[in-house]
Protein backbone atom coordinates (compact mmCIF):
# COMPACT_ATOMS: atom_id res chain seq x y z
CA UNK A 1 0.00 0.00 0.00
CA UNK A 2 1.44 3.35 -0.98
CA UNK A 3 0.33 6.37 0.95
CA UNK A 4 1.15 9.84 -0.18
CA UNK A 5 2.85 12.19 2.23
CA UNK A 6 -0.22 14.32 2.94
CA UNK A 7 -2.17 11.35 4.21
CA UNK A 8 0.65 10.27 6.47
CA UNK A 9 0.58 13.64 8.15
CA UNK A 10 -3.06 13.22 8.98
CA UNK A 11 -4.25 11.32 12.06
CA UNK A 12 -7.44 10.37 10.20
CA UNK A 13 -8.10 6.69 9.54
CA UNK A 14 -7.71 5.26 6.06
CA UNK A 15 -10.77 5.14 3.84
CA UNK A 16 -11.18 1.40 4.36
CA UNK A 17 -10.85 1.57 8.16
CA UNK A 18 -13.30 4.46 8.28
CA UNK A 19 -16.01 2.66 6.34
CA UNK A 20 -15.50 -0.67 8.10
CA UNK A 21 -15.98 1.00 11.50
CA UNK A 22 -18.92 3.14 10.43
CA UNK A 23 -20.50 0.27 8.51
CA UNK A 24 -20.24 -2.14 11.43
CA UNK A 25 -21.65 0.32 13.96
CA UNK A 26 -24.31 1.40 11.49
CA UNK A 27 -25.51 -2.15 10.91
CA UNK A 28 -25.53 -2.99 14.64
CA UNK A 29 -27.55 0.13 15.34
CA UNK A 30 -29.95 -0.46 12.47
CA UNK A 31 -30.76 -4.00 13.66
CA UNK A 32 -33.19 -3.18 16.52
CA UNK A 33 -35.02 -0.64 14.38
CA UNK A 34 -35.22 -2.95 11.38
CA UNK A 35 -36.46 -5.75 13.58
CA UNK A 36 -39.16 -3.39 14.82
CA UNK A 37 -40.15 -2.71 11.20
CA UNK A 38 -40.20 -6.47 10.58
CA UNK A 39 -42.38 -6.87 13.65
CA UNK A 40 -45.01 -4.42 12.36
CA UNK A 41 -45.16 -6.36 9.08
CA UNK A 42 -45.64 -9.81 10.59
CA UNK A 43 -48.74 -11.72 9.53
CA UNK A 44 -50.89 -13.16 12.28
CA UNK A 45 -50.93 -16.84 13.23
CA UNK A 46 -50.63 -18.01 9.60
CA UNK A 47 -47.22 -16.30 9.31
CA UNK A 48 -45.97 -14.41 6.28
CA UNK A 49 -45.97 -10.64 5.94
CA UNK A 50 -48.64 -8.01 5.52
CA UNK A 51 -48.70 -4.23 5.25
CA UNK A 52 -52.32 -4.08 6.42
CA UNK A 53 -51.49 -2.37 9.69
CA UNK A 54 -49.56 0.44 8.03
CA UNK A 55 -52.45 0.89 5.58
CA UNK A 56 -54.90 1.03 8.49
CA UNK A 57 -52.86 3.70 10.26
CA UNK A 58 -52.34 5.85 7.19
CA UNK A 59 -55.91 5.65 5.90
CA UNK A 60 -57.27 6.67 9.27
CA UNK A 61 -59.14 3.40 9.77
CA UNK A 62 -57.96 2.86 13.32
CA UNK A 63 -60.85 1.87 15.52
CA UNK A 64 -62.27 4.05 18.29
CA UNK A 65 -60.19 2.11 20.83
CA UNK A 66 -57.19 4.10 19.58
CA UNK A 67 -58.82 7.44 20.25
CA UNK A 68 -56.66 7.85 23.34
CA UNK A 69 -53.59 7.65 21.11
CA UNK A 70 -54.75 10.67 19.10
CA UNK A 71 -55.59 12.46 22.33
CA UNK A 72 -52.07 11.68 23.56
CA UNK A 73 -50.48 12.98 20.36
CA UNK A 74 -52.56 16.13 20.72
CA UNK A 75 -51.41 16.46 24.34
CA UNK A 76 -47.77 16.06 23.38
CA UNK A 77 -48.04 18.66 20.63
CA UNK A 78 -49.81 21.06 23.00
CA UNK A 79 -47.06 20.47 25.58
CA UNK A 80 -44.41 21.12 22.95
CA UNK A 81 -46.00 24.45 22.03
CA UNK A 82 -46.46 25.60 25.65
CA UNK A 83 -42.92 24.50 26.56
CA UNK A 84 -41.43 26.47 23.68
CA UNK A 85 -43.55 29.46 24.72
CA UNK A 86 -42.28 29.20 28.32
CA UNK A 87 -38.72 29.02 27.02
CA UNK A 88 -39.16 32.02 24.75
CA UNK A 89 -40.97 34.15 27.35
CA UNK A 90 -38.94 33.30 30.46
CA UNK A 91 -35.50 32.08 29.44
CA UNK A 92 -34.69 34.18 26.37
CA UNK A 93 -35.32 37.68 27.84
CA UNK A 94 -33.37 36.67 30.95
CA UNK A 95 -30.41 35.49 28.89
CA UNK A 96 -30.40 38.71 26.85
CA UNK A 97 -30.72 40.84 29.99
CA UNK A 98 -27.86 39.02 31.68
CA UNK A 99 -25.77 39.27 28.53
CA UNK A 100 -26.34 43.04 28.23
CA UNK A 101 -26.62 44.29 31.80
CA UNK A 102 -25.32 41.68 34.23
CA UNK A 103 -22.32 39.99 32.63
CA UNK A 104 -21.16 38.91 36.08
CA UNK A 105 -24.30 36.82 36.54
CA UNK A 106 -23.55 34.84 33.42
CA UNK A 107 -21.77 32.03 35.31
CA UNK A 108 -24.68 31.83 37.75
CA UNK A 109 -27.24 31.61 34.95
CA UNK A 110 -25.18 28.98 33.17
CA UNK A 111 -24.89 26.95 36.36
CA UNK A 112 -28.64 27.13 37.01
CA UNK A 113 -29.49 26.16 33.44
CA UNK A 114 -27.17 23.15 33.52
CA UNK A 115 -28.44 21.82 36.88
CA UNK A 116 -31.23 19.73 35.28
CA UNK A 117 -28.52 17.56 33.68
CA UNK A 118 -27.33 16.40 37.07
CA UNK A 119 -30.74 16.00 38.68
CA UNK A 120 -32.38 12.89 37.23
CA UNK A 121 -35.97 13.43 36.08
CA UNK A 122 -36.99 10.58 38.37
CA UNK A 123 -35.64 12.55 41.36
CA UNK A 124 -37.31 15.75 40.20
CA UNK A 125 -40.62 13.87 40.01
CA UNK A 126 -40.43 12.98 43.71
CA UNK A 127 -40.43 16.71 44.49
CA UNK A 128 -42.72 17.72 41.63
CA UNK A 129 -45.54 15.46 42.88
CA UNK A 130 -46.42 17.72 45.86
CA UNK A 131 -45.88 20.87 43.75
CA UNK A 132 -48.33 19.54 41.16
CA UNK A 133 -50.72 18.63 43.95
CA UNK A 134 -50.97 22.35 44.70
CA UNK A 135 -51.11 23.32 41.02
CA UNK A 136 -53.98 20.90 40.33
CA UNK A 137 -56.01 22.52 43.07
CA UNK A 138 -55.26 26.01 41.79
CA UNK A 139 -55.26 25.61 38.01
CA UNK A 140 -56.93 22.25 37.45
CA UNK A 141 -55.18 19.10 36.32
CA UNK A 142 -55.01 20.09 32.66
CA UNK A 143 -52.19 18.35 30.86
CA UNK A 144 -50.69 21.67 29.73
CA UNK A 145 -49.44 22.41 33.26
CA UNK A 146 -46.80 19.69 32.70
CA UNK A 147 -45.10 22.16 30.38
CA UNK A 148 -43.74 24.01 33.43
CA UNK A 149 -41.76 20.91 34.38
CA UNK A 150 -40.74 20.35 30.76
CA UNK A 151 -39.45 23.89 30.55
CA UNK A 152 -36.96 22.89 33.26
CA UNK A 153 -35.99 19.68 31.43
CA UNK A 154 -35.15 21.56 28.22
CA UNK A 155 -33.17 24.32 29.99
CA UNK A 156 -29.68 22.85 29.40
CA UNK A 157 -30.29 22.26 25.68
CA UNK A 158 -32.04 25.57 25.10
CA UNK A 159 -29.40 27.47 27.05
CA UNK A 160 -26.55 26.03 25.01
CA UNK A 161 -28.20 26.67 21.65
CA UNK A 162 -29.10 30.27 22.50
CA UNK A 163 -25.82 31.09 24.27
CA UNK A 164 -23.79 29.90 21.28
CA UNK A 165 -25.77 32.32 19.13
CA UNK A 166 -25.46 35.17 21.67
CA UNK A 167 -21.68 34.71 21.71
CA UNK A 168 -21.40 34.82 17.93
CA UNK A 169 -23.31 38.10 17.54
CA UNK A 170 -22.17 41.36 19.09
CA UNK A 171 -25.53 42.01 20.74
CA UNK A 172 -24.12 44.72 22.98
CA UNK A 173 -22.89 46.97 20.17
CA UNK A 174 -26.03 46.34 18.14
CA UNK A 175 -28.32 47.32 21.00
CA UNK A 176 -26.23 50.37 21.93
CA UNK A 177 -26.29 51.50 18.31
CA UNK A 178 -30.07 51.11 18.21
CA UNK A 179 -30.45 52.91 21.54
CA UNK A 180 -28.30 55.83 20.38
CA UNK A 181 -30.54 56.14 17.34
CA UNK A 182 -33.46 56.62 19.69
CA UNK A 183 -35.00 53.14 19.74
CA UNK A 184 -36.77 52.12 22.97
CA UNK A 185 -36.14 48.78 24.66
CA UNK A 186 -39.04 47.02 23.00
CA UNK A 187 -37.81 48.04 19.57
CA UNK A 188 -34.27 46.95 20.42
CA UNK A 189 -35.54 43.60 21.61
CA UNK A 190 -37.85 42.73 18.74
CA UNK A 191 -36.36 44.59 15.78
CA UNK A 192 -32.64 44.20 16.59
CA UNK A 193 -31.82 41.38 19.02
CA UNK A 194 -34.42 38.73 18.23
CA UNK A 195 -33.81 38.79 14.44
CA UNK A 196 -30.09 38.30 15.12
CA UNK A 197 -30.78 35.38 17.44
CA UNK A 198 -33.17 33.71 15.02
CA UNK A 199 -30.91 30.73 14.43
CA UNK A 200 -30.29 30.00 18.11
CA UNK A 201 -33.97 30.46 18.97
CA UNK A 202 -35.01 28.13 16.18
CA UNK A 203 -32.52 25.44 17.20
CA UNK A 204 -33.55 25.76 20.85
CA UNK A 205 -37.23 25.46 19.92
CA UNK A 206 -36.67 22.37 17.80
CA UNK A 207 -34.63 20.61 20.46
CA UNK A 208 -37.31 21.52 23.02
CA UNK A 209 -39.97 19.95 20.78
CA UNK A 210 -37.86 16.80 20.39
CA UNK A 211 -37.30 16.50 24.15
CA UNK A 212 -40.99 17.06 24.95
CA UNK A 213 -42.21 14.52 22.37
CA UNK A 214 -39.83 11.92 23.84
CA UNK A 215 -40.59 12.64 27.49
CA UNK A 216 -41.90 9.72 29.52
CA UNK A 217 -40.68 9.85 33.13
CA UNK A 218 -42.50 12.92 34.43
CA UNK A 219 -45.77 12.33 32.58
CA UNK A 220 -45.89 8.69 33.59
CA UNK A 221 -45.28 9.24 37.29
CA UNK A 222 -47.60 12.25 37.53
CA UNK A 223 -50.29 10.20 35.76
CA UNK A 224 -50.64 12.48 32.76
CA UNK A 225 -51.20 11.17 29.24
CA UNK A 226 -48.68 12.05 26.56
CA UNK A 227 -47.40 10.31 23.45
CA UNK A 228 -44.89 8.08 25.25
CA UNK A 229 -47.14 6.98 28.10
CA UNK A 230 -49.95 6.25 25.61
CA UNK A 231 -47.59 4.15 23.48
CA UNK A 232 -46.92 1.97 26.48
CA UNK A 233 -50.64 1.53 27.15
CA UNK A 234 -51.45 0.82 23.50
CA UNK A 235 -48.56 -1.64 23.47
CA UNK A 236 -50.45 -3.84 25.93
CA UNK A 237 -53.53 -3.97 23.71
CA UNK A 238 -51.89 -4.00 20.28
CA UNK A 239 -48.08 -4.03 20.19
CA UNK A 240 -48.08 -3.78 16.38
CA UNK A 241 -49.84 -0.43 16.28
CA UNK A 242 -47.69 0.83 19.17
CA UNK A 243 -44.56 -0.13 17.23
CA UNK A 244 -45.79 1.68 14.11
CA UNK A 245 -46.40 4.87 16.08
CA UNK A 246 -43.04 4.54 17.84
CA UNK A 247 -41.31 4.25 14.46
CA UNK A 248 -43.21 7.22 13.07
CA UNK A 249 -42.35 9.41 16.07
CA UNK A 250 -38.72 8.31 15.78
CA UNK A 251 -38.69 9.29 12.12
CA UNK A 252 -40.31 12.62 12.95
CA UNK A 253 -37.69 13.38 15.62
CA UNK A 254 -34.89 12.38 13.23
CA UNK A 255 -36.17 14.77 10.55
CA UNK A 256 -36.58 17.50 13.17
CA UNK A 257 -32.93 17.14 14.23
CA UNK A 258 -31.79 17.06 10.59
CA UNK A 259 -33.46 20.45 10.20
CA UNK A 260 -31.69 21.69 13.37
CA UNK A 261 -28.39 20.53 11.88
CA UNK A 262 -29.12 22.45 8.68
CA UNK A 263 -30.08 25.56 10.65
CA UNK A 264 -26.98 25.26 12.82
CA UNK A 265 -24.49 24.68 10.04
CA UNK A 266 -25.53 27.67 7.97
CA UNK A 267 -22.53 30.00 7.54
CA UNK A 268 -21.54 31.54 10.83
CA UNK A 269 -19.28 34.50 11.33
CA UNK A 270 -16.47 34.87 13.83
CA UNK A 271 -15.49 31.25 14.42
CA UNK A 272 -12.98 32.29 17.08
CA UNK B 1 -9.94 48.21 36.00
CA UNK B 2 -11.16 48.58 39.58
CA UNK B 3 -13.64 51.31 38.66
CA UNK B 4 -15.35 49.43 35.87
CA UNK B 5 -17.58 47.02 37.80
CA UNK B 6 -18.65 49.71 40.26
CA UNK B 7 -19.70 52.10 37.57
CA UNK B 8 -21.36 49.25 35.80
CA UNK B 9 -23.33 48.39 38.87
CA UNK B 10 -24.44 51.97 39.44
CA UNK B 11 -25.13 52.45 35.76
CA UNK B 12 -27.73 49.69 35.77
CA UNK B 13 -31.06 50.99 37.04
CA UNK B 14 -32.41 48.97 39.93
CA UNK B 15 -35.60 48.31 37.97
CA UNK B 16 -33.67 46.13 35.59
CA UNK B 17 -32.99 43.63 38.33
CA UNK B 18 -36.75 43.07 38.32
CA UNK B 19 -36.34 41.72 34.80
CA UNK B 20 -34.58 38.73 36.30
CA UNK B 21 -37.50 38.02 38.61
CA UNK B 22 -39.87 36.02 36.35
CA UNK B 23 -37.23 33.48 35.38
CA UNK B 24 -35.89 33.39 38.93
CA UNK B 25 -39.32 32.67 40.38
CA UNK B 26 -40.00 30.02 37.73
CA UNK B 27 -36.73 28.21 38.39
CA UNK B 28 -37.28 28.40 42.15
CA UNK B 29 -40.77 26.87 41.94
CA UNK B 30 -40.12 24.16 39.36
CA UNK B 31 -36.45 23.30 39.93
CA UNK B 32 -35.38 24.56 43.35
CA UNK B 33 -38.50 23.63 45.29
CA UNK B 34 -38.90 20.10 43.83
CA UNK B 35 -35.23 19.35 44.43
CA UNK B 36 -35.41 20.52 48.04
CA UNK B 37 -38.70 18.67 48.57
CA UNK B 38 -37.32 15.49 47.02
CA UNK B 39 -34.30 15.57 49.30
CA UNK B 40 -36.14 16.73 52.44
CA UNK B 41 -39.00 14.20 52.38
CA UNK B 42 -36.39 11.55 53.03
CA UNK B 43 -35.80 13.10 56.45
CA UNK B 44 -39.43 12.83 57.57
CA UNK B 45 -41.63 9.88 58.40
CA UNK B 46 -45.24 9.43 57.26
CA UNK B 47 -46.62 11.63 60.08
CA UNK B 48 -44.36 14.55 59.25
CA UNK B 49 -41.96 14.02 62.15
CA UNK B 50 -38.24 14.36 61.69
CA UNK B 51 -36.82 10.87 61.52
CA UNK B 52 -33.90 8.94 60.15
CA UNK B 53 -35.73 5.68 59.39
CA UNK B 54 -35.82 6.42 55.66
CA UNK B 55 -32.15 7.30 55.59
CA UNK B 56 -31.37 4.12 57.46
CA UNK B 57 -33.27 2.31 54.72
CA UNK B 58 -30.59 3.52 52.31
CA UNK B 59 -28.23 1.15 54.10
CA UNK B 60 -30.67 -1.74 54.00
CA UNK B 61 -28.96 -4.58 52.11
CA UNK B 62 -31.85 -4.72 49.60
CA UNK B 63 -31.58 -1.01 48.77
CA UNK B 64 -27.78 -1.12 48.71
CA UNK B 65 -28.16 -3.96 46.23
CA UNK B 66 -30.31 -1.77 43.95
CA UNK B 67 -27.73 1.03 44.12
CA UNK B 68 -25.00 -1.48 43.33
CA UNK B 69 -27.02 -2.81 40.36
CA UNK B 70 -27.59 0.74 39.10
CA UNK B 71 -23.92 1.60 39.51
CA UNK B 72 -22.47 -1.42 37.75
CA UNK B 73 -25.05 -1.22 34.96
CA UNK B 74 -24.19 2.46 34.45
CA UNK B 75 -20.43 1.88 34.69
CA UNK B 76 -20.44 -1.08 32.30
CA UNK B 77 -22.60 0.60 29.66
CA UNK B 78 -20.66 3.87 30.06
CA UNK B 79 -17.33 2.17 29.39
CA UNK B 80 -18.55 0.02 26.49
CA UNK B 81 -20.52 2.95 25.06
CA UNK B 82 -17.53 5.26 25.38
CA UNK B 83 -15.17 2.86 23.60
CA UNK B 84 -17.55 2.14 20.73
CA UNK B 85 -18.53 5.81 20.50
CA UNK B 86 -14.88 6.91 20.48
CA UNK B 87 -14.21 4.46 17.65
CA UNK B 88 -17.07 6.02 15.69
CA UNK B 89 -15.64 9.49 16.40
CA UNK B 90 -12.22 8.28 15.22
CA UNK B 91 -13.80 7.09 11.99
CA UNK B 92 -15.38 10.52 11.55
CA UNK B 93 -12.11 12.48 11.84
CA UNK B 94 -11.69 14.88 8.93
CA UNK B 95 -15.13 14.31 7.53
CA UNK B 96 -16.74 17.60 6.53
CA UNK B 97 -18.63 18.99 9.58
CA UNK B 98 -21.49 20.18 7.38
CA UNK B 99 -21.38 17.25 4.95
CA UNK B 100 -24.23 14.78 4.49
CA UNK B 101 -22.51 12.00 6.49
CA UNK B 102 -22.01 14.18 9.56
CA UNK B 103 -25.53 15.62 9.32
CA UNK B 104 -27.01 12.14 9.33
CA UNK B 105 -24.73 10.87 12.12
CA UNK B 106 -25.45 13.97 14.23
CA UNK B 107 -29.21 13.74 13.84
CA UNK B 108 -29.33 9.98 14.32
CA UNK B 109 -27.18 10.30 17.45
CA UNK B 110 -29.40 13.07 18.78
CA UNK B 111 -32.55 11.02 18.26
CA UNK B 112 -31.19 7.78 19.68
CA UNK B 113 -29.56 9.47 22.67
CA UNK B 114 -32.53 11.66 23.64
CA UNK B 115 -35.57 10.02 22.23
CA UNK B 116 -35.02 6.37 23.13
CA UNK B 117 -37.06 5.50 26.16
CA UNK B 118 -40.21 3.57 25.38
CA UNK B 119 -39.30 3.06 21.72
CA UNK B 120 -36.03 1.33 22.67
CA UNK B 121 -37.87 -1.16 24.82
CA UNK B 122 -40.15 -2.05 21.87
CA UNK B 123 -37.16 -2.33 19.54
CA UNK B 124 -35.23 -4.70 21.78
CA UNK B 125 -38.27 -6.85 22.48
CA UNK B 126 -38.74 -7.21 18.72
CA UNK B 127 -35.04 -8.05 18.30
CA UNK B 128 -34.22 -10.31 21.23
CA UNK B 129 -37.58 -10.89 22.88
CA UNK B 130 -38.79 -14.47 23.17
CA UNK B 131 -40.28 -14.16 19.63
CA UNK B 132 -37.62 -11.66 18.54
CA UNK B 133 -36.02 -11.84 15.10
CA UNK B 134 -32.49 -12.43 16.35
CA UNK B 135 -33.46 -14.89 19.05
CA UNK B 136 -35.56 -16.98 16.63
CA UNK B 137 -32.81 -16.76 13.97
CA UNK B 138 -30.09 -17.95 16.37
CA UNK B 139 -32.32 -20.73 17.67
CA UNK B 140 -33.47 -21.99 14.24
CA UNK B 141 -30.15 -21.64 12.41
CA UNK B 142 -27.52 -22.47 14.98
CA UNK B 143 -29.56 -24.06 17.73
CA UNK B 144 -28.30 -21.42 20.14
CA UNK B 145 -30.84 -20.44 22.78
CA UNK B 146 -30.01 -17.08 24.34
CA UNK B 147 -32.56 -17.81 27.02
CA UNK B 148 -31.36 -21.31 27.87
CA UNK B 149 -30.93 -20.21 31.48
CA UNK B 150 -34.16 -18.21 31.59
CA UNK B 151 -35.40 -15.02 29.98
CA UNK B 152 -33.06 -12.26 31.18
CA UNK B 153 -34.35 -9.49 28.91
CA UNK B 154 -36.79 -8.23 31.53
CA UNK B 155 -34.24 -8.30 34.36
CA UNK B 156 -31.29 -5.97 34.98
CA UNK B 157 -28.94 -7.80 32.52
CA UNK B 158 -31.56 -7.19 29.81
CA UNK B 159 -30.97 -3.46 30.22
CA UNK B 160 -27.31 -3.71 29.17
CA UNK B 161 -27.89 -3.81 25.40
CA UNK B 162 -30.59 -1.10 25.27
CA UNK B 163 -28.47 1.13 27.51
CA UNK B 164 -25.39 0.71 25.31
CA UNK B 165 -27.69 1.56 22.42
CA UNK B 166 -28.33 5.04 23.80
CA UNK B 167 -24.85 5.51 25.32
CA UNK B 168 -22.92 5.20 22.03
CA UNK B 169 -24.85 8.04 20.33
CA UNK B 170 -24.39 10.25 23.40
CA UNK B 171 -20.65 9.52 23.30
CA UNK B 172 -20.56 10.62 19.67
CA UNK B 173 -22.34 13.86 20.59
CA UNK B 174 -20.04 14.75 23.51
CA UNK B 175 -16.71 13.34 22.28
CA UNK B 176 -16.67 14.45 18.64
CA UNK B 177 -16.11 18.14 19.54
CA UNK B 178 -13.14 17.10 21.73
CA UNK B 179 -11.44 15.56 18.70
CA UNK B 180 -11.37 19.03 17.18
CA UNK B 181 -8.82 19.91 19.87
CA UNK B 182 -6.32 17.84 17.90
CA UNK B 183 -4.48 20.42 15.82
CA UNK B 184 -3.23 19.37 12.39
CA UNK B 185 0.10 21.09 13.26
CA UNK B 186 0.79 18.45 15.91
CA UNK B 187 0.42 15.68 13.36
CA UNK B 188 2.69 17.56 10.99
CA UNK B 189 5.24 18.17 13.73
CA UNK B 190 5.19 14.51 14.71
CA UNK B 191 5.59 13.46 11.07
CA UNK B 192 8.45 15.93 10.55
CA UNK B 193 10.24 14.42 13.53
CA UNK B 194 9.84 11.01 11.97
CA UNK B 195 6.91 9.74 13.99
CA UNK B 196 4.53 7.18 12.55
CA UNK B 197 0.79 7.36 12.86
CA UNK B 198 1.02 4.96 15.79
CA UNK B 199 3.51 7.16 17.67
CA UNK B 200 1.29 10.13 16.92
CA UNK B 201 -1.67 8.50 18.64
CA UNK B 202 0.36 6.98 21.45
CA UNK B 203 2.43 10.08 22.31
CA UNK B 204 0.07 12.93 21.36
CA UNK B 205 -3.48 11.97 20.48
CA UNK B 206 -4.33 9.71 23.41
CA UNK B 207 -2.67 11.84 26.14
CA UNK B 208 -4.39 14.99 24.88
CA UNK B 209 -7.78 13.32 24.58
CA UNK B 210 -7.76 11.24 27.73
CA UNK B 211 -9.23 13.91 30.08
CA UNK B 212 -12.10 14.45 27.61
CA UNK B 213 -12.53 10.71 27.25
CA UNK B 214 -12.74 10.08 30.99
CA UNK B 215 -15.02 13.10 31.33
CA UNK B 216 -17.30 11.64 28.68
CA UNK B 217 -17.34 8.29 30.49
CA UNK B 218 -18.54 10.12 33.62
CA UNK B 219 -21.23 11.91 31.64
CA UNK B 220 -22.37 8.61 30.17
CA UNK B 221 -22.40 7.10 33.63
CA UNK B 222 -24.63 9.93 34.86
CA UNK B 223 -26.84 9.47 31.84
CA UNK B 224 -27.39 5.76 32.45
CA UNK B 225 -27.70 6.19 36.19
CA UNK B 226 -30.53 8.71 35.85
CA UNK B 227 -32.26 6.94 32.97
CA UNK B 228 -35.74 5.65 33.72
CA UNK B 229 -37.98 5.31 30.64
CA UNK B 230 -36.37 2.28 28.96
CA UNK B 231 -36.24 0.28 32.17
CA UNK B 232 -39.81 1.24 33.09
CA UNK B 233 -41.12 0.27 29.68
CA UNK B 234 -39.20 -2.99 29.58
CA UNK B 235 -40.10 -4.19 33.06
CA UNK B 236 -43.54 -3.10 34.16
CA UNK B 237 -43.18 -4.66 37.61
CA UNK B 238 -39.41 -4.83 38.05
CA UNK B 239 -37.51 -3.01 40.78
CA UNK B 240 -34.00 -4.05 39.84
CA UNK B 241 -32.45 -0.57 39.71
CA UNK B 242 -32.87 2.56 41.83
CA UNK B 243 -35.17 4.54 39.48
CA UNK B 244 -37.56 1.56 39.35
CA UNK B 245 -37.37 1.32 43.13
CA UNK B 246 -38.40 4.99 43.29
CA UNK B 247 -41.36 4.20 41.02
CA UNK B 248 -42.38 1.40 43.35
CA UNK B 249 -41.98 3.69 46.36
CA UNK B 250 -44.02 6.46 44.69
CA UNK B 251 -46.86 4.25 43.53
CA UNK B 252 -47.24 1.93 46.49
CA UNK B 253 -45.81 3.89 49.42
CA UNK B 254 -45.06 0.72 51.35
CA UNK B 255 -41.75 -0.60 50.09
CA UNK B 256 -39.99 -2.24 53.04
CA UNK B 257 -42.84 -0.88 55.17
CA UNK B 258 -41.49 2.66 54.99
CA UNK B 259 -43.22 5.81 53.81
CA UNK B 260 -41.25 8.59 52.12
CA UNK B 261 -38.68 6.04 51.02
CA UNK B 262 -38.76 7.71 47.57
CA UNK B 263 -37.24 10.82 49.15
CA UNK B 264 -34.39 8.87 50.70
CA UNK B 265 -33.72 7.09 47.39
CA UNK B 266 -33.79 10.44 45.59
CA UNK B 267 -31.25 11.78 48.07
CA UNK B 268 -29.04 8.75 47.46
CA UNK B 269 -29.23 9.30 43.69
CA UNK B 270 -28.37 12.98 44.07
CA UNK B 271 -25.33 12.14 46.20
CA UNK B 272 -24.02 9.79 43.49
CA UNK B 273 -24.80 12.34 40.74
CA UNK B 274 -23.07 15.18 42.60
CA UNK B 275 -19.91 13.12 43.06
CA UNK B 276 -19.90 12.23 39.37
CA UNK B 277 -20.59 15.78 38.18
CA UNK B 278 -17.89 17.27 40.43
CA UNK B 279 -15.34 14.83 39.01
CA UNK B 280 -16.63 15.72 35.58
CA UNK B 281 -16.13 19.45 36.03
CA UNK B 282 -12.61 18.91 37.36
CA UNK B 283 -11.74 16.84 34.28
CA UNK B 284 -13.48 19.34 32.01
CA UNK B 285 -11.16 22.05 33.34
CA UNK B 286 -8.14 19.88 32.56
CA UNK B 287 -9.47 19.05 29.10
CA UNK B 288 -10.16 22.69 28.24
CA UNK B 289 -6.42 23.44 28.48
CA UNK B 290 -6.10 22.00 25.02
CA UNK B 291 -9.30 23.39 23.61
CA UNK B 292 -8.54 27.10 23.67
Amino acid sequence: MTRDLARRHSPAPGLLTRWVILGLIGVLFALPILSMVEFTLRGGLEGGYTIDRWVTVFTGQLGPEYRQLWVAIGNSLLLAVVTVAIMLVLLVPTMILVHLSFPRLRRVLEFVCLIPISIPAIVLVVGLAPVYGVISRAAGSGVWTLAFAYGILVLPYAYRAIQANLDSVDVKTLSEAARSLGANWLTVMFRVIVPNLRRGLLAASFIAVAVVLGEFTVASLLNRVNLQTALLIVNKADPYIAAIFALLSLLFAFLLLLVIGRVGSAPRKGAQ
Amino acid sequence: MAGTPRRNRRGVPLVRYLGLAPFGVYVLIFLGLPTVLAVLTGFFDGDGNLSTTNLEALFDPVILGKFWASIWLSALTAIVGAIVGALACYALIETKPDGALRSIVDSASGVLAQFGGVMLAFAFVSLIGVQGVLRVFLLDTFGIDMYATGVWLYEVPGLILPYIYFQVPLMIIVFLPALEALRPQWAEAAATLGGTRLTYWWRIGIPVLSPSFIGSVLLLFANAFSSYATAAALTSQGQGIVPLQIRAALTSETVLGRENLAGALALGMIVVMVIVMVLYSVLQRRASRWQR
